[in-house]
């Protein structure tokens, strides 16, 4: 379904990350957007942090709540999403695409093995 | 355009002169009569009503030789714009604007204020009588200890108070509001834990805790375990016996929890925790859902803050300041904020600065004193047997209006609700309303919007707190109006995902006033674009 692309893997909470050998870009899902309503901010890491798996590197505030993000992987941060800095709607309208967040160089790639499938993700969050 | 029944009508006249009251549909000047012209009508700002060479105030004649300011202060504190666009009014002018601006107004004193998790209750008027009596009102901060015995002996009879409602040993009154109270006892059980040679490493907070409880665990250097609540939103013991080791500090829960619903493992949880070497922080921010029925301190919590402005009626919100005291153990008590007070006799009271292990002073002079004028006039007007009916009225009210709501709004986590109640909009959902519209369409009817979104683990969130203050007749209009909107959603869910209809302005926009926040008038704004 194209809510949830299949070339995407997923987290519980609700980030994906498009890998590319070890190299993986991040940002969080349609229902994740959807849940949160507009987002207004986006708060992100600079290039060069390191991030840990399901640690948070982030946070996103909506009309709602502010809530963190969690890194699908280990690694360090090698680019940044600037444009959300004046354009936080871009998560809402292109969440898999110009929505994303943070391009991260894992250090260990064998965490991914962890992440869902694009199915199993569905699957868990029509369990919520 | 749907009608709106009866509540309005307690401020207006009737719903035909509601929507001739409204500015988009007026028709011509002359039909409107003055009453109707004040509450439709926008104010302006200030600034923007201002006409030059008016003037509020005449000074007399100077009878002292004239100086230039420039010869008094130095040349770079001088502004040099000559107050330009400073307003000027008259004095009726000004007044009139504060005046009008005062009746847009809504609190307790207008209608039911069913902020959930906010305990909005009506302040009574005694308070305010006992908080002016010029002994009290009068008081400098700076005055001499020996001055202000009747002062000291206040806040001593309100901490006993406090100490007899909540079962624990010493109170400090000291912090300003509920998450400073909250700041003061996890800085209490940090600086327990280091006496004893490790001030641990993490805290332990179920997801249906407060949303401030993570932020003061963090701010005392503690990472944050989140625990997650059984289906039935309760406390999960088994995972809290998994997570308490003896890096953990201990756990800060809110009881009755953010779904209203009472934890009924708390004994067991405190044990627990006890067993392991750590302490047990209550939120009691909800602690209107058990005033005079039960005590933290028999349920083994070593450390809470109450909020006087929530629990005991004194102004919150807008109207505050506000008043967080902490309720400790004897073994927490070594550890309170800097000086304590001590009783000395029936009559004297003082200040006890030796205080070896204090953590500290953590408010100027002794925190909002007349808060705690306040709140002692609350507790002694209702006494024992007062306080234990408000509290059944309270958790009365809140059962009522589920039990008369959940016909048509989904109730999420199921059980016994204490003093307020969540809904969720998944129903309205089906016809495309979210919580967010069903809140804009209740202000046409006359309400203050319930809690929204929050807590988070009920996505899409309606929560209720109505309180003991408001009649079964309020009670029946909020439930009336609540169910009208429910049919709306289903017959004209556009009506509802439009409003509010009925106020000076129609829905506003939210997500740009977020991400591109004008905050405040500025002068000059127009000739800085053009100038500089």
């Amino acid at each position: 379904m194209a809510n949830y692309p299949d070339d995407l893997q997923y987290t519980k909470d609700h980030e994906w990350i498009r890998l590319t050998e070890d190299i993986g870009r991040v940002g969080i899902t349609h229902y994740a957007q959807e849940s949160l309503g507009d987002v207004v901010y986006v708060d992100l890491p600079k290039v060069g942090v390191t991030v840990k798996a399901n640690e948070p590197f982030g946070s996103v505030e909506s009309v709602k709540a502010v809530s963190e993000l969690f890194s699908p992987v280990s690694g360090e941060v090698i680019e940044v999403n600037t444009k959300l800095a004046d354009a936080p709607e871009l998560v809402n309208t292109s969440p898999y695409d110009e929505g994303w967040m943070i391009v991260i160089k894992l250090s260990n790639p064998s965490e991914v093995d962890a992440l869902l499938s694009a199915a199993e993700y569905e699957d868990f969050i029509k369990e919520k | 355009m749907t009608p709106v029944p009866t509540r309005a009508a307690h401020f207006r006249s009737t719903p035909e002169d509601l929507f001739q009251s409204n500015p988009m549909t007026l028709p011509t000047a002359p039909r409107v009569k003055k009453a109707s012209i004040h509450i439709s009508q926008n104010e302006n700002l200030i600034f923007e009503n201002s006409r030059p060479g008016s003037r509020a105030y005449h000074l007399p004649p100077n009878d002292v030789p004239e100086i230039s300011v420039a010869n008094l202060v130095p040349t770079h504190l001088l502004r040099d714009d000559d107050l330009r666009d400073m307003p000027e009014l008259t004095e009726p002018e000004v007044v009139r604007h504060y005046t009008r601006l005062s009746t847009w107004n809504y609190g307790t004193d207008t209608g039911m204020f069913p902020l959930g998790s906010c305990t909005m209750k009506y302040n009574p008027k005694i308070n305010e009588w006992a908080a002016r009596l010029p002994g009290f009102a009068r008081t400098h901060p700076l005055a001499p200890e020996a001055t202000v015995r009747g002062n000291l002996l206040l806040m001593k009879q309100l901490e006993e108070s406090l100490c007899e409602i909540t079962g624990l040993a010493a109170v400090s009154l000291q912090p300003a509001a509920g998450a400073h109270g909250e700041l003061t006892g996890m800085m209490m059980i940090r600086a327990a834990l280091t006496a004893r040679g490790d001030a641990r490493q993490y805290v332990l907070i179920p997801d249906a805790a407060h949303g401030t409880n993570p932020a003061s665990a963090v701010m005392c250097g503690y990472k944050v375990i989140t625990l997650i609540s059984k289906k039935n939103g309760l406390l999960d013991l088994a995972a809290l016996d998994k997570a308490m080791t003896d890096k953990v500090a201990g756990l800060m829960i809110t009881n009755p929890n953010t779904l209203g619903l009472f934890e009924e493992e708390i004994a067991k949880a405190c044990e627990l925790i006890h067993a392991r070497g750590g302490f047990v922080y209550m939120d009691g921010a909800n602690m209107n859902a058990l005033v005079g029925v039960t005590r933290p301190g028999d349920m083994g919590v070593d450390v809470m803050h109450l909020n006087l402005h929530k629990t005991f009626s004194t102004p919150h919100g807008g109207g505050g300041p506000g008043c967080g005291p902490v309720a400790v153990t004897g073994e927490l008590e070594p550890y309170l904020p800097y000086p304590t007070l001590r009783r000395v006799d029936a009559e004297t009271v003082v200040f006890d600065y030796d205080r070896p292990c204090s953590i500290g002073r953590v408010k100027a002079y002794y925190g909002n004193f007349g808060m705690m004028i306040r709140a002692l006039a609350y507790i002694r007007a209702l006494g024992a047997e007062g306080l234990r009916a408000a509290t059944e009225t309270a958790v009365l009210n809140a059962n009522y209006i589920k039990h008369h709501l959940q016909a048509d709004y989904e109730v999420p986590f199921d059980g016994p609700v204490l003093h307020e109640v969540v809904f969720n909009d998944r129903r309205q959902q089906a016809f495309g309303v979210r919580n967010g519209d069903i809140a804009k369409r209740l202000i046409d009817y006359g309400f203050h919007p319930p809690t929204m979104s929050f807590p988070l683990v009920a996505p899409g969130a309606i929560m209720v707190e109505p309180t003991e203050s408001e009649s079964r007749a309020e009670l029946d209009l909020f439930i009336e109006a609540m169910r009208a909107i429910a049919r709306e959603c289903e017959e004209t869910p556009e009506v509802v995902k439009t409003a509010p209809h009925q106020t000076r302005l129609r829905r506003l926009d939210e997500t740009a006033a977020a991400r591109h926040p004008v905050l405040r008038w500025r002068p000059c704004q127009a000739a800085k674009a053009a100038g500089a």
